[in-house]
């Protein structure tokens, strides 16, 4: 049976796309392979692992979970829009360096974008909520205490704690 | 002789660089992070070839079974399918993989697909290209095998007996390799001790360090080069060449491999050529690039998991003062269906046979052992891990049993600080250390103290809580001797160690260097820019570090890699001796064009100049100028001299080994751990809870302290996980149950207790910079979680497993009997 295709709108990281898309494609692959947006990242293949976590309209979402048809109309925000190449890294990329809070970098884009909605969201942000509100994205590096204090910094330095 | 010429304006503006600052020591932000951050890392399944097609493996449903017909002919007829490979051609178009084992283990039949019989479910069996991934998926799915299922062995003492199903027939047993060492003299120890503790049975359970990004690779066999190049990220690219290129009849310089970024590995990105090799002959067969990314689900089954170990028969004689003699115990060491890095866990753990202690007299009899589960691969502490988890064991029970204090009994036998170096009964040699010092220092961060009046309080209140308190002390051993393959095997031509670096001033008086490590996370290009940076006078954002692998640059030998807790010392060591070398070049240029004595130079800031007569400088770009693009101008008497292009082999100082006594110098260095936790349990569910966890490590000088303290947290990470979440089991038909990350419990953020950390260096005399390979922690948290719940569980109960979730504690508790198997015994003169 041929697969169904679909065309889909969505903005990228603030920019506008247009595409068609297997019906079967998931969105973490329509990332990957037709976006080219590689920092987008795939560790598991039942939804536990969280490196491969985007932030759609808002929320940060499991991509490899979602098919890319469910991104048409939605504003898809993925790593590579927290700051690009050549740019100074944001607040909390540049913390995750001072706290060492990356070892390999795999798990690293989908903390990051994790860490972005659940600060975003917040008003306030105690130690407890971090370290629960991380709990989708696994790290198997870090052992996860310098990315909860990187995480603190930004949100202390953000007025969330 | 000319000199380079520098306008007036130039000399005029010229003032010398300030000094820099030495790096090593600093924490300064790794190198790497910028583009890991940004998305811009280079992971394999981030790399594509023209033309490429996708792979997907057809693996065995079943744990053992003969293979009859394979029909590839529906998958084959699905348009953009490219090929398929099954074993039967794997068997005409390749040799079996060398074995590591001598005869009759060294007999097995290892190939990259399945060859008459699967050995474990997950085994690949057949191996399709097509021309997308989910193709490539559904094409495998309609290729048909017949399986004929055969009885599987899966205990690992039973598949021992002369009755259990063989794995590997031509072995004739499942044994695949076993040695006897004893050192001192046991029977007298056990005859003149005040007491005897047995224990019949401790069993340290199989797990995997399961690395975030799953095995890849990209391969193309190139026809008309006949090249094969190998874009992957296994982490031991010339271990993988002297098993593939035997195998498929080739040259090892064939082989091309290739890497950036590599997504944690902890050991078990080790074996992953038997999948290359496979994807290698499918990519001539097609005549087109083959990219395989694995799914988790087959990483689970299909990889490689960390060795489980069962320990039988234990006997510790003990003197009245609670000093250890020693222990005598049988190992049996389930490796699964293939032995591809083993047997060497039949002799990695001696390296650390008394653990932390003044132990004489040891006798372990160990048996590499084989079942029809995942074959294993060298798991974050290799080895090592099982063995001190004993050790630790033991030392806790002893305590237990003959009501002793268990830090008291730690105390009484650890090595003292001014034994270092201090040589073990079989022959290893200690580098330095203080055990004493650093259990104080972690009893201190824990507030020992502080928690055992809690504990007294709890017990007194009746609450349904109780809390014990453990300690866990353990050795990471680093830079193996090869020498030691040997006990295994003598007839094995391999002994020391090594790493290549090459360090290069380039055309414009760029440094960079080319390492052969291929790390995974270890930060190898920041802390080597620090070493290289203070050795060639300038800051490390200006040294250039290319730290994947890349066969092309030549910087490797047949053991290059990070593992082993090695690269503190071997990859360092290399950069450090190819940046003097680079140095040596560089003052050979500036004593002979500035005409002065090498004493007189001053290096800072990519400048050498004569010290007191600033006007007599060579820039590092004016210097590769002349070598590079001006050589009619290079003084004759070093024109053949230099080249700025200088390779270094850092050598360990290893002799080989005496295969007949099973000992030597086996490793070079000895960092140590020591854990100490505080576990709550409540006694209605058995559920546990860590309330306080510290860690104090010695790893030598370190280089970096921030990513020494990162390998400390990961490695913590990993043992926690392990204690209590972690575990592969198979049913009774061979099945894994835990084949995904659903049902794998991978550690998560709030499971990970925010851990208390000190360091306290002791420099090792044996390495270049007094700095310890440290990465793989000992696994200090199995040691410490059980000596937790011994603690709070009591004399009555004895913990025997390393892996205690909420059941197994609500077991001991509640069914200590049963729990416990067959418990403990004190025999007392
Ligand atoms: S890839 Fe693991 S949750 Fe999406
Ligand atoms: S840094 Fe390696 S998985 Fe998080």
């Amino acid at each position: 049976m041929p697969d169904s295709v679909h065309a889909i709108e969505l903005t990228v990281n603030g920019e506008p796309h247009e595409a068609v898309v297997p019906g079967r494609q998931l969105l973490v692959h329509f990332i990957r392979d037709t976006l080219g947006l590689r920092g987008t990242h795939i560790g598991c293949d039942s939804g536990n692992c969280g490196a491969c976590t985007v932030i759609v309209d808002g929320k940060a979402v499991k991509s490899c979970m979602q098919l890319a048809v469910q991104a048409d109309g939605r504003a898809l925000e993925t790593v590579e829009g927290l700051s690009g190449p050549g740019e100074e890294p944001n607040d909390l990329q540049a913390a995750f360096t001072r706290h060492h809070a990356l070892q390999c970098g795999y798990c690293t884009p989908g903390m990051l974008m994790s860490a972005t909605a659940l600060l975003e969201q917040a008003e306030e942000l105690s130690l407890d909520e971090i370290r629960r509100g991380l709990k989708g994205n696994i790290c198997r590096c870090t052992g996860y205490v310098n990315i909860v204090r990187a995480v603190e910094d930004v949100a202390a330095r953000r007025g969330l704690a | 002789m000319s000199v380079p010429t520098r306008t007036d304006e130039q000399i005029a503006t010229w003032s010398p660089p300030a000094p820099q600052a030495p790096s090593v020591g600093q924490s300064i932000p790794r190198k790497e992070d910028r583009r890991l951050l940004q998305g811009q890392g280079l992971f394999t399944d981030d790399l594509w070839m023209h033309r490429q097609g996708h792979v997907h493996f057809v693996r065995s449903p079943h744990a053992h079974a003969r293979i009859g017909a394979i029909d590839v002919s529906r998958a084959e007829a699905l348009p953009g399918v490219y090929a398929t490979l099954t074993g039967e051609e794997v068997r005409g178009l390749t040799d079996r993989f060398p074995q590591i084992a001598p005869e009759p283990g060294g007999s097995a039949k290892d190939y990259c697909l399945a060859v008459g019989k699967a050995r474990f479910a997950g085994e690949p069996v057949a191996v399709v290209l097509a021309e997308t991934r989910e193709l490539a998926r559904d094409a495998a799915a309609l290729v048909e095998v017949d399986y004929e299922p055969l009885p599987v062995t899966l205990d690992g003492v039973a598949t021992t007996q002369p009755d259990a199903p063989l794995v590997h027939s031509e072995i004739g047993s499942n044994i695949g390799w076993e040695g006897v060492y004893e050192f001192g003299d046991v029977d007298w120890a056990l005859e003149h001790a005040d007491h005897v503790v047995r224990i019949p049975h401790l069993h340290f359970h199989r797990f995997s360090s399961t690395p975030l990004e799953c095995n890849a690779a990209v391969v193309d066999w190139e026809q008309g080069t006949d090249t094969i190049q190998i874009l992957s990220n296994n982490q031991m690219p010339q271990f993988a060449a002297m098993f593939m290129a035997p195998a498929l009849g080739v040259r090892t310089d064939q082989l091309q491999f290739r890497s950036q970024d590599i997504g944690g590995a902890f050991g078990l990105k080790l074996t992953s050529y038997t999948n290359i090799t496979a994807i290698a002959l499918l990519s001539r067969k097609a005549n087109r690039p083959a990219k395989w990314t694995e799914y988790r689900s087959e990483h689970m089954v299909g990889s490689c998991h960390g060795n489980e170990r069962t320990f039988r028969g234990i006997e510790v004689p003990v003197m009245a003062d609670g000093q250890i003699l020693g222990f005598s115990a049988t190992a049996f060491d389930d490796v699964g269906a293939f032995m591809r890095y083993e047997p060497l866990g039949g002799v990695i753990f001696s390296q650390v046979l008394p653990g932390c202690y003044r132990f004489q007299h040891l006798r372990v009899d160990y048996r590499t052992v084989l079942t029809n589960k995942t074959p294993v691969g060298p798991n974050r502490g290799y080895s090592r891990l099982q063995h001190l988890w004993m050790v630790e064991r033991i030392v806790d029970i002893v305590a237990s049993q003959l009501g002793l204090d268990p830090v008291a009994v730690r105390r009484r036998n650890y090595i003292a600080a001014h034994e270092f170096p201090y040589e073990t009964p079989n022959g290893c040699l200690y580098d330095s250390g203080d055990y004493h010092a650093a259990l104080d220092r972690v009893l201190e961060l824990v507030d020992y103290d502080g928690w055992r009046e809690r504990q007294a309080e709890l017990r007194a209140s009746g609450s349904g809580r109780r809390i014990g308190i453990g300690i866990g002390s353990t050795l990471d051993s680093g830079t193996s001797n090869f020498g030691q393959a040997r006990l295994i095997n003598r007839e094995l031509q391999y002994s020391g160690n090594g790493e290549a670096a090459i360090c290069k001033l380039d055309l414009g008086g760029e440094i960079s260097v080319a390492l052969g490590t291929v790390p995974q996370g270890q930060g190898h290009e920041t802390t080597t820019a620090q070493v290289v940076a203070d050795t060639l006078g300038v800051s490390p954002n200006e040294v250039r570090v290319l730290a994947g692998a890349d066969s092309a640059r030549n910087a490797y030998v047949a053991f290059s890699g990070t593992y082993a807790s090695q690269f503190a010392v071997t990859g360092i060591g290399a950069a450090l001796g190819a940046a003097k070398a680079l140095r040596d070049d560089l003052y050979a240029i500036a004593t002979s064009v500035l005409e002065c004595a090498p004493e007189e130079l001053l290096l800072v800031g990519g400048t050498l100049s004569v010290e007191g007569d600033e006007d007599r400088a060579m820039t590092f770009a004016e210097i590769a100028n002349l070598v590079y693009a001006n050589n009619g101008a290079l003084p004759p008497e070093i024109a053949d001299a230099v080249t700025l292009n200088r390779r270094f082999v850092y050598r360990p100082p290893f002799g080989v080994p005496d295969w007949r006594t099973k000992s030597g110098h086996l490793t070079l260095t000895y960092a140590s751990q020591f854990h100490a936790c505080v576990v709550e349990i409540e006694e209605e569910t058995g559920a546990t809870k860590l309330l306080d966890y510290a860690i104090v490590d010695e790893c030598g000088t370190p280089i970096n302290p921030q990513i020494v303290e990162g390998q400390v947290h990961g490695a913590a990470a990993h043992g926690i996980a392990a204690a209590l979440q972690e575990t592969l089991e198979y049913d009774e038909h061979g099945q894994l149950l835990n084949g995904t990350f659903w049902d794998y419990h991978v550690v998560s953020c709030p499971d990970t207790p925010l851990f208390k950390t000190d360091n306290l260096p002791r420099p090792s005399p044996f390495t270049p910079t007094g700095s310890k390979g440290m990465g793989e922690g000992g696994g200090g948290p199995l040691h410490a979680v059980c000596s937790a719940l011994q603690d709070a569980l009591g004399p009555d109960v004895v913990v025997t497993e390393s892996h205690n979730p909420t059941e197994r504690v609500w077991q001991l508790l509640h069914e200590p009997d049963a729990a416990a198997r067959e418990g403990a015994e004190v025999r007392s003169r």
